[in-house]
């Protein structure tokens, strides 16, 4: 270990935390949907992979990332829309089985189809040239696409923040998490404080596909191993709670980042025993209360 | 203002109302009594449609609502205070007033509204940024009300208001449904504290096993206590 020195350790955190940017994002939409539709979303990672593909697709056709980084969540959220619309809300009051059942299938459709259209063996996505090298950034050069992955995850953050704690339609969210009855009783209709959350979440696991695909390449199968992680990130922040999901998103990143330059082969499974270490402490996770955001 | 007619409801396989016909009249405060597990708050429940399986008619200020989904009975002027308050855990107690307003058409005024229920309420004035689920459970009960009253509903059905509260709080809130008779909104009242509400109310319907067995003037009623014995008393 004498080789690694104390400007190593804070770019490893610096890169944690931008490997936990993206698993914030996952995190966010699975608690918010969650949170309110009690739906675990086993699509997730197939709304992940598409949003990538999405992406890829559009940067292809404009030639331009940052229209591509703008059309993708819209696209990805339209299709969260139609599916709450069509396939979740006739499962709604039948347990929380149904709908579990429904998007785990619904992923393998996702991923049938994008086989189809784009094929099996995987594709590159160049990371746009006006994001590529590195910078210095006090401690040692550190990749420009990573800071950017930083710096859009951090606004994403801040403008849910914003809409559920300030606006209007987010004290409505933050009723109908706790008292969906009550909200009803007040005049509103549920169904389309359902329909909204649903086509974020997705929306913002669009966006994080196509955030993630410069780093990795795209393949159909690419959600599969990040539901999973997205899925302790949950778990770890406490299911439903949103700032649970943003600190355990960057703790997993940072846990993750730092067995890699330790034990890079203990990576994959240091996230596990993470997660195992928060349940024996805290089984509802670090903020977690049960069906509710926070 | 509402008429119910031959109103049945189910919960799951259980046939809780049996043919239940009420009317109230504009500006009325109606008094529904009888004993726990009478079918008095399932027929709150049904008239605001809160309750899946239900069958006869429910006509509300010229609409038939019957089959209708709860927010659009809100939004011909309905409101409705359960029996449990349910305030909105985690939500100050403005924000619940604010829910309240919030999907009317009259959200504009949503600030001159909290201060004129505040002015009404003032227990909840000093207590606007507090958390709603820190509030007594006097407390909470007004707080549910003045939240019902912020849409200015046409007709308001209250479930056991007095439940579980000092009677110095009964007294002040009984007070003010004499206040919201006087500016014209119609009481459909849920009580057990029988004496207090006939006091206050027009007419009184009683009500046993699910279906109307009397009704009658508040009036008539206070000077016949063997009808007040034989399905009240516990």
């Amino acid at each position: 270990m004498s080789g690694i020195g104390l400007e190593l350790l804070a770019l490893q955190l610096v890169t944690g935390v931008a490997l936990g940017a993206i698993y914030v994002l996952l995190a966010l939409g699975l608690s918010l949907i969650f949170g309110l539709l009690n739906v675990v979303n086993f699509a997730h990672g197939a709304f992940f992979m598409v949003g990538a593909y999405v992406g890829v697709f559009l940067f292809g056709l404009t030639g331009n990332f940052w229209v591509s980084l703008v059309l993708t969540p819209l696209g990805v959220g339209a299709i969260g829309l139609a599916v709450e619309r069509v396939l979740l809300r006739p499962l709604y009051g039948r347990g929380i089985d149904y709908p579990l059942l429904l998007t785990f299938g619904l992923s393998y459709v996702f991923i049938e189809t994008i086989r189809i259209l784009f094929g099996l063996t995987g594709m590159r996505f160049p990371t746009p040239p006006e994001l590529r090298g590195a910078v210095n950034i006090g401690i040692g050069f550190f990749p420009l696409y990573r800071l950017f992955l930083i710096g859009i995850t951090a606004v994403i953050v801040f403008a849910l923040w914003y809409f559920i704690e300030r606006t209007r339609y987010g004290l409505i969210i933050r009723a109908g998490a706790r008292d969906p009855e009550i909200v009803r009783v007040l005049g509103i209709d549920v169904s389309k404080i359902w329909l909204l959350v649903f086509g974020i979440g997705t929306g913002i696991a669009g966006l994080s596909g196509v955030l993630a695909a410069p780093l990795q390449g795209i393949t159909p199968e690419m959600g599969v191993p990040v539901l999973a992680e997205a899925f302790v990130v949950t778990v770890v922040g406490g299911m439903g709670s949103l700032a649970g999901a943003v600190i355990a998103g960057l703790l997993v990143g940072i846990v993750v980042s730092m067995t890699s330059l330790f034990a890079p082969e203990m990576a994959k499974v240091s996230i596990f025993i993470l997660m195992a270490l928060v349940l024996l402490v805290r089984p509802r996770g670090l903020l977690g209360r049960a069906g509710a955001l926070g | 203002m509402l008429t119910i007619d031959n109103l049945s409801a189910w919960y799951r396989h259980s046939h809780i109302l049996q043919g239940v016909s009420i009317e109230v009249k504009r500006g009325e405060i109606v008094t529904l009594i009888g004993r726990n597990g009478a079918g008095k708050t399932t027929t709150l429940k049904t008239i605001m449609g809160l309750v899946a399986k239900s069958t006869g008619a429910i006509s509300f200020d010229g609409h038939s609502i019957l089959g209708r989904p709860a927010h659009e009975r809100f939004h011909l002027g309905l409101a409705y205070v359960p029996e449990d308050r349910r305030i909105v855990p985690g939500l100050t107690v403005e924000e619940n007033l604010r829910l309240g307003i919030i999907a009317s058409a009259s959200r504009a005024n949503e600030t001159q509204m909290i201060e004129r229920i505040a002015e009404t309420f003032p227990r909840l004035k000093q207590r606007l940024p507090q958390q709603g689920s820190t509030l007594s459970g006097g407390e909470q009960q007004m707080l549910a009300i003045a939240r019902a009253m912020m849409a200015e509903p046409k007709m308001i059905l209250l479930d056991e208001p007095s439940e579980g509260i000092m009677p110095i709080l009964v007294e002040e809130m009984f007070a003010q449904f004499r206040t919201m008779k006087a500016q014209g909104t119609t009481i459909l009242l849920v009580e057990q504290n029988v004496e207090l509400a006939l006091s206050l109310s027009d007419r009184v319907y009683v009500m046993d096993q699910g279906v109307i067995v009397h009704q009658d003037s508040a009036a008539a009623l206070i000077a016949n206590p063997e009808i007040q014995e034989r399905y009240c008393s516990v």
